[in-house]
């Protein structure tokens, strides 16, 4: 059966992909830092864009629906969750922080909801990330 | 600038981001992608939507 690992790896084992094990630490990062970039370097060109336009519309929206944005803390462990959540965004959450955006306290349900955007943002752009690692080390065409 | 969603139209776009990202993440061809991301958008939607009556009757 064929095995797109071992194709690719040992197809011809005296000359290994030497880009390979560079992707696969610098796809990740920046697929992390910039939703959908992991992607892009890949040249998964349709992938890539429609990763970023998903996951930094879900993440501006939440933004305007004046979602909370968790900052790093100790305290409550749904906090520590949220900010782990916000976290896997990269460079669109240090930019708000950056730019001091994001509420301090939700108002109203759909603030929460923003609240939720932007968590679900940051999770969908692990996924995103661990994606991209897989096409870096050729588990994924 | 803010963004006054209905809870509706807050669904429907969790649901769009979210399956776009799940078809290309959770299968291999261009294809079974668009298929995957079709079957999750209906799954939340549907989901919704049986929550929502469930909720509805629940009330009554």
């Amino acid at each position: 059966m064929a095995n797109p690992t071992s194709a690719r790896v040992n197809s011809n084992p005296a000359k290994p992909v030497p880009s390979s094990s560079v992707m696969a630490v610098v796809a990740p990062a920046v697929g992390w830092f910039i939703p959908g970039a992991g992607h892009l370097i890949q040249r998964r060109w349709i992938r890539g864009l429609l990763l970023l336009i998903s996951i930094a519309t879900l993440f501006v929206l939440g933004l305007m629906m004046q979602g909370h944005i968790y900052k790093a803390n100790g305290g409550d462990i749904l906090d520590i969750l949220g900010f782990v959540g916000d976290l896997g965004t990269g460079g669109l959450y240090i930019a708000t922080l950056a730019m001091n955006g994001g509420q301090g306290a939700i108002a109203f349900a759909i603030a929460d909801y923003g609240t939720k955007f932007m968590i679900v943002a940051g999770l969908l752009n692990f996924i995103a990330v661990a994606d991209a690692y897989h096409i870096a080390i050729g588990k994924k065409l | 600038m803010t963004v006054q969603l209905t809870h509706f139209s807050a669904a429907l776009v969790f649901a769009i981001a979210a399956s776009i990202v799940f078809g290309i993440t959770h299968r291999d061809t261009a294809r079974d992608m668009v298929r995957y991301g079709l079957y999750c958008f209906a799954m939340f939607i549907g989901g919704v939507i049986v929550a929502g009556w469930a909720m509805w009757l629940v009330r009554r």
